[in-house]
């Protein structure tokens, strides 16, 4: 099913995706990856803010190429979201709703998912040119120093994204795998 | 002898990191174009149909077509006759990959140190392997590799006993278990034989050819096309969201190994795969 969703994503927002929903995303997002989850992690460990208010927000798994004269921003696909896992739970617990990027989840982080009600969706990997299309305004908003793996605030508006995991518990990755495997022997 | 400037290694490099990350060999484009009407799945055909977008307006619109633009990979083949003149051809190859990146507007993904993890600011070192060869040209390929896909890959080090049925087995067990990461469709590059870092080498390598053109080795072409229809058999489809079309192509090369070894490396890469050669 073809759905739209503006943020700031709420849990009735939720509650309407289901696993293999196609969904265009509009509104404000922000991108953290790798080097950005530590530090957020760290300023959680020492009781300190996060660079944005987390409740009801999504996160992208998004550290784009530079963006040249007149243009919002560079390419701007999605990277693997499992190596985000060890850090994922904690923010759901925080409110954090939704996330974009690609590949796999661990099972705490599935399971948060489901205990959380939030949501879990994949942009197309390698479609980063395209995707750039859809983000209207970037902002680095911390992290500066960490270059394309700051944290940046982004308007996006119709962002196509497929729901993969949803907070019933539904895993596209395995069912739809499952539904196309012929045979490997 | 035949002399070459440092100073046009340098200019080589960067255009084609530029270029490398802009425009993909034709060769890609027509299996994902070919895909789209094969493909099964109805969102497998949209996620094909939005990487043949992606390309095309990453093309018009010189955006890198993928927003991990690599660490650059560079294969120089210098022929025995050639003479270097104007600075060391380490650093010629670095400035480069330091000024393609900059000037074509690339993502700077490199760490200088894999624990500390400094950003190096301008996508150096890159990974170069050098060969000798006859003759008095320096070819050079410039192949940026991403690690979406990159961290998928894997080698091992099989049992001569375990013979053609084992490879097999490893390259489908690898493919499974990049599955959505790797960002399908993928193109699969193997190397079998050789030593442990000779293997890996050789499925790097791997992904530098063509995927018109199949091995010269008919145990190894039939290899080849079977795997690529057992790993499209898999179920993992585009995005990994299911269907038909999960490779793009397999390539494998081969080098003599030990009595006692047969090792295998899988170099995983997304449809991103990007390379390009010059002849100077």
């Amino acid at each position: 099913m073809n759905q739209s969703v503006k943020t700031p994503l709420t849990k009735e927002d939720i509650r309407k995706l289901k696993a293999g929903d196609y969904v265009f995303v509009s509104g404000t997002i922000y991108t953290a990856r790798d080097a950005a989850h530590k530090r957020m992690y760290e300023a959680l460990k020492e009781g300190k803010a996060l660079p944005f208010p987390i409740k009801d927000q999504i996160i992208y798994y998004l550290g784009p190429t530079p963006a040249r004269e007149g243009q919002v921003i560079g390419s701007a696909g999605p990277t693997t979201s499992s190596r985000m896992d060890r850090y994922t739970p904690d923010l759901l617990k925080l409110g954090l709703n939704g996330m974009i990027g690609k590949g796999k989840r661990s099972e705490a982080v599935l399971k948060a998912i489901k205990e959380e009600c939030a949501v879990y969706f994949a942009a197309v990997g390698g479609a980063g040119a395209l995707l750039s299309k859809c983000i209207k305004a970037s902002e680095v908003i911390a992290y500066e120093d960490l270059g394309t793996e700051a944290v940046r605030k982004l308007t996006v508006e119709n962002l196509p994204v497929i729901v993969v995991a949803d907070c019933y518990g539904n895993n596209l990755y395995e069912s739809a795998v499952k539904e196309y495997c012929i045979d490997m022997e | 002898m035949r002399t070459i400037r440092a100073e046009e290694i340098t200019e080589n490099i960067k255009e084609m990191c530029m270029e490398a990350n802009i425009r993909l060999a034709d060769d890609v484009r027509c299996r994902i174009e070919d895909g789209i009407k094969k493909e099964e799945s109805e969102i497998g055909k949209q996620i094909l149909g939005q990487l043949v977008t992606n390309m095309e307006i990453a093309s018009t619109e010189s955006i890198p077509i993928c927003q991990d633009t690599g660490m650059a990979v560079v294969f120089v083949k210098i022929g025995q006759n050639v003479h270097i003149e104007g600075g060391f051809i380490e650093d010629a190859i670095n400035e480069g990959i330091r000024r393609g990146y900059q000037e074509g507007y690339l993502r700077k993904s490199v760490v200088g140190d894999p624990l500390i993890r400094e950003n190096t600011k301008d996508n150096t070192p890159g990974v170069i392997h050098y060969s000798i060869v006859p003759g008095e040209t320096l070819e050079l390929t410039v192949a940026p590799k991403g690690f979406g896909s990159e961290n998928m890959s894997r080698i091992v080090m099989l049992k001569p006993a375990d013979g053609e049925e084992g490879v097999k087995n490893a390259v489908l067990e690898t493919v499974k278990m990049a599955g959505p990461n790797a960002c399908p469709p993928m193109v699969v590059g193997v190397g079998i034989g050789g030593t442990f870092e000779k293997c890996a080498l050789l499925a790097k390598t791997a992904l530098t050819r063509s995927l018109n053109v199949r091995s010269t080795l008919p145990h190894i072409e039939k290899m080849e096309e079977e795997l690529l229809l057992r790993i499209n058999n898999s179920g993992i489809g585009p995005g990994g969201l299911g269907g038909r079309i999960t490779a793009l192509g397999v390539n494998i090369e081969t080098y003599p190994t030990h009595i006692a070894g047969l090792p295998v490396a899988v170099n995983i890469c997304c449809h991103v795969n990007r390379h390009i050669t010059r002849t100077i």
